[in-house]
């Protein structure tokens, strides 16, 4: 039932969000987003001990069920989902938007539709939650966008439903390969594909991956992500790559790889190979960005191809890797869109070129951007690092070269973050703005990231345990 | 049967009430009421009749089966829906308002035959009654010469379509001396089969796309519903079309199944060409009306899915895809009509900025559009989910399927064109009349039914059997 909450939260109070004119939106947006993850909290917990489901009948026609699941990764994910939407409303509480009602309630139902995705346990629930994450992220970036908003979040939207459509023909595919009745439950999803001769595996991968590729991004679908997050509202820009990527990732673990997995051993040198060129390709045009928002938007796309690389190595080291990856990365690139909302509201502009000399006249921020911009690039004792170890060990079984240039995109990463860092914090700005400080508000927020880069750098085991059986079973 | 003889009745009478009152607004009333009365005979007959029976009536001549009385509720419904909403547009058309609402009435009748014949010859009755009342409505507004030619578009077209039907049901009739449409299916074989049964077959079937302008025989269509009265267009676009397609499905799956080989692969071309040119062409349009006669096209290539599901095993899935898609269709663009009648300019730029002025209008216009787009929740993902789900069960048009998901993709743009003028561009569109309480209650019903049929479609499912 408490899975139910999870959604059924942030839906209504979203809902209920519209009626709300001014302020009280922000409030209710709070309270529901700290709602929602106390009760993931609770999920997580009983992570721990075993699985929690809950079933309900909903078109038993054509074989579906509202029916949830939340294992240790679907938990986890719950997790990083109330903590994310949390940090983003209480770090946004003392600035005023247009029409809060609205704003805020799209951001909850953008929320809600990010739960379902991760519990869900019927194929049909799943993309229609799919959709539902998508909808609202529309509706923010294209009011409380950029400039150039309208036509690029067009773009995005009309290049993630082109994936999402490709993946409901596979998906209806699949749920009426079961015999007798069709069925969408996600164990008969599994039966029905592993079922499948070969050749049909192999169409169907492209089928099913197109979706999520898109979403993560993975080279050569990544084109509409960096227009995107530039223009998009920072806190939409949160939660595009804190959440919805791993969205993506998520679906790559739990609805590809175990259902077509003759399919995946055939193509997954392929989706390696675009991962990694990905990676560098990625990583070398982030070297020349001058924007702190597409700098950090393709050094996204270097992260997630890694994990989708090894998403396809079949080593349980490198896929239990990714979960742990999966929550860091979405701490860290939260912690760090933080601070450059703040950068772009106190300077008033994103270019490198122009800032310098934040840890003059605000030292705390500037200590908190140097500590999240380190964990992105997975320093020791920081919790980037477990992560991505662990990420490379599964890679370097079996695919050594490829691990080797992969590699370059750590270094490469180290070059462009520091050097952000370097210019943003340090030295002196072409014109010195005397900035504000962090605000209490923001500070809170700052400090859950930072506790938790810190706390799960030192000490990654609750993490490790949480997801640690599901690996082993996604590589069986 | 009963809905048959009461909707003629209250047609007849509705034309009598013409002359008995002055008043146009009394008849609208009038004319709801007698609406909502068919519409309870309908529930009456659904429910008087047992489940899985079909009943043979006028020696053989129509077969009333439970799925058909469902369609006939469903249609009734949308119809009663269309006229409370449209019912003060339709007033301001012309001078014989009491004639209109008996010629919606003696559509009803045509299409309660199309629902229910058991012979060709009730077919192309059927066809016919359905027909002639819309050549009259397209050309009603008359000082307005777009609407005379839309009338003589449609009339020369139809007429020649019926005449194509009329040599499909000759030849047909040549090669198995039957007019039974439950005959052909014992007379027919497959392997061993009259070359004029399949010629018949073929021209029955371009006969019947005329009806549902599926492409190539699309050309009347956008003409014909731009040219018309918008408050007409709304019905000809959507329950009248609905009927011809649930015709259209009756006969190739009672008569044509087992001859599945012989016309699937040439009605699968006509529906890929269907979607390419309505929503191709669709985008290129400047009027929203324009382009909803575009879509209504493309639309029609998605309902095409379930006739040609009807030739797998089983057909229960393409019977309730065309149910439920023209049910969620009927609905979501009677609404979206709704809204365009109310505007000054039909361009897209009419729509600018109707969130700010109008919030409640650009809303339910934006899950009007969804549901046409096919956003899940929307009555419009579930049906295009029944009619896809159809195909792919029987097998062999994957490429079909993905081919028209990727059009589907392309409808994405020219919807939500609407959505970003009424959300995102400013301006303040003229309206032609305030909007009323009374017009926002029926909006609301209509996206409720609309988010209903998405979000708990069983309910429209469970009633009818298998």
């Amino acid at each position: 039932m408490i899975l139910v909450l999870l959604i059924i939260i942030p839906l209504l109070t979203g809902i209920l969000s519209f009626a709300i004119k001014g302020e009280g939106a922000r409030i209710l947006a709070l309270l529901s987003s700290g709602i929602t993850l106390g009760a993931a909290a609770m999920v997580s917990g009983a992570g721990f001990a075993g699985n929690s489901t809950f079933s309900m009948p909903w078109i038993p026609s054509i074989g579906t069920t509202f029916s949830l699941l939340a294992d240790g990764m679907s938990s986890m994910l719950c997790l990083l989902t109330g903590i994310v939407v949390l940090v983003v409303f209480l770090v946004n509480s003392n600035k005023e938007v247009e029409r809060p009602g609205a704003f805020y309630g799209f951001m909850l139902l953008s929320q809600a539709g990010l739960m379902g995705v991760f519990l869900a346990s019927d194929a049909l629930l799943f993309y229609v939650f799919w959709e539902l994450a998508l909808i609202p992220v529309y509706f923010l970036c294209s009011q409380w966008g950029g400039e150039k908003r309208i036509a690029v979040t067009f773009k995005f939207f009309v290049y993630t439903f082109v994936g999402s459509l490709m993946l409901l023909a596979g998906l209806i595919f699949l749920s009426l390969q079961s015999p007798g009745i069709p069925s969408f439950a996600w164990a008969d999803i599994i039966r029905a594909g592993r079922a499948l001769p070969e050749v049909t595996q192999q169409w169907l991968f492209w089928l099913i991956f197109i979706a999520f590729a898109i979403k993560m991004p993975i080279f050569p679908f990544h084109s509409w992500q960096p227009d995107t997050y530039e223009q998009s509202p920072t806190p939409v820009t949160i939660i595009l790559s804190a959440l919805m990527v791993k969205m993506g990732m998520y679906a790559v673990l739990r609805w590809l790889l175990p259902v077509v997995p003759a399919g995946v051993a055939y193509w997954s040198d392929t989706v390696i190979i675009m991962s990694v060129i990905g990676i560098v390709y990625a990583s070398c045009i982030a070297m020349v960005q001058t924007d702190i928002k597409r700098l950090i938007a393709y050094s996204s796309i270097a992260h997630m191809g890694l994990m989708c690389a090894v998403a396809f190595t079949k080593s349980s080291i490198g896929m239990h890797g990714i979960m742990v990856q999966m929550f860091n990365h979405g701490i860290n690139i939260t912690g760090m869109w933080v601070v450059v909302s703040m950068i772009e509201n106190r300077w008033g502009t994103r270019d490198m070129t122009k800032l310098g000399g934040m840890a003059i006249s605000a030292p705390k921020m500037a200590i908190a951007f140097v500590l999240v911009s380190l964990a992105s690039i997975a320093l020791p004792l920081t919790n980037g690092f477990i992560g991505e170890f662990m990420l490379f060990n599964g890679l370097f079984t079996g695919h050594m070269a490829l691990m080797v240039i992969a590699g370059t995109g750590i270094i490469l990463g180290a070059v462009y973050t520091l050097n952000m860092i370097q210019k943003t914090t340090y030295g002196n700005a072409v014109k010195m703005v005397i900035a504000k400080d962090l605000s209490i508000n923001e500070l809170a927020g700052l400090i859950i990231i930072i506790c938790l880069v810190l706390f799960l750098g030192v000490y990654p085991k609750p993490l490790l345990d949480l997801t640690s059986g599901i690996a082993g079973m996604i590589v069986k | 049967m009963k809905a048959i003889i009461a909707t003629t009745v209250l047609g007849v009478f509705m034309m009598f009430a013409g002359i008995a009152a002055n008043n146009k607004k009394s008849i609208v009333a009038i004319a709801i009421l007698l609406f909502a009365a068919l519409f309870g005979v309908t529930i009456y007959e659904l429910v008087d009749t047992p489940a899985n029976s079909s009943q043979l009536l006028f020696n053989n001549m129509l077969q009333i089966e439970h799925s058909s009385l469902w369609f006939n509720m469903l249609m009734t419904g949308c119809t009663l829906l269309y006229v409370a909403l449209m019912g003060k547009e339709i007033m301001k058309v012309g001078m014989h308002v009491a004639e209109y609402f008996a010629l919606i009435f003696f559509i009803l009748c045509g299409l309660y035959i199309l629902t229910t014949y058991n012979n060709l010859l009730m077919l192309f009755i059927g066809i016919e009654i359905l027909s002639i009342p819309q050549y009259i409505l397209a050309g009603s507004d008359k000082r307005n010469l777009k609407s005379s030619e839309a009338s003589l578009k449609y009339f020369l077209m139809g007429a020649f379509s019926t005449g194509i039907l009329l040599m499909g049901i000759t030849l047909l009739y040549g090669a198995s001396s039957t007019f039974y449409i439950d005959k052909f299916g014992s007379i027919l074989h497959y392997d061993n089969i009259n070359p004029l049964a399949i010629a018949g077959m073929v021209f029955i079937m371009i006969a019947l796309s005329f009806k549902v302008s599926a492409a190539p025989m699309h050309m009347w269509t956008p003409d014909v519903y731009d040219g018309s009265p918008t408050a007409f267009t709304a019905f000809m676009a959507t329950v009248v079309k609905a009927g011809a397609f649930f015709a259209f499905l009756r006969l190739f799956h009672v008569s044509f199944n087992s001859l599945g080989q012989h016309w699937t692969l040439l009605l699968a071309v006509i529906t890929a060409a269907t979607l390419f040119v309505g929503n191709v062409t669709a985008v290129f349009q400047q009027s929203v009306k324009r382009m909803l006669a575009y879509s209504s096209i493309a639309q029609a290539g998605f309902m095409l899915f379930a006739i040609l599901s009807v030739s797998s095993a089983d057909a229960s899935y393409g019977m309730r895809g065309i149910i439920f898609y023209g049910v969620a269709y009927s609905v979501a663009t009677i609404g979206i009509f709704s809204v365009l009648i109310k505007l000054k300019d039909y361009t897209y730029d009419g729509f600018n900025g109707l969130a700010k002025s109008e919030p409640f209008l650009a809303f339910v216009s934006s899950i009007f559009l969804f549901s046409l787009a096919g956003i899940p929740l929307t009555g419009g993902f579930m049906a295009k989910f029944y009619v896809l789900t159809a195909v792919v069960k029987q097998g062999q048009l994957m490429w079909l399927v993905i081919f028209a998901l990727l059009m589907a993709a392309i409808s994405v743009y020219y919807y939500f064109r609407v959505i970003i003028a009424m959300y995102f561009k400013p301006g303040t569109p003229e309206l032609n009349s305030p909007i009323t309480t009374g017009d926002r209650i029926l909006l609301a019903i209509s996206c409720a039914l609309v988010l209903l049929l998405g979000i708990y479609p069983q309910l429209f499912l469970e009633s009818f059997g298998k």
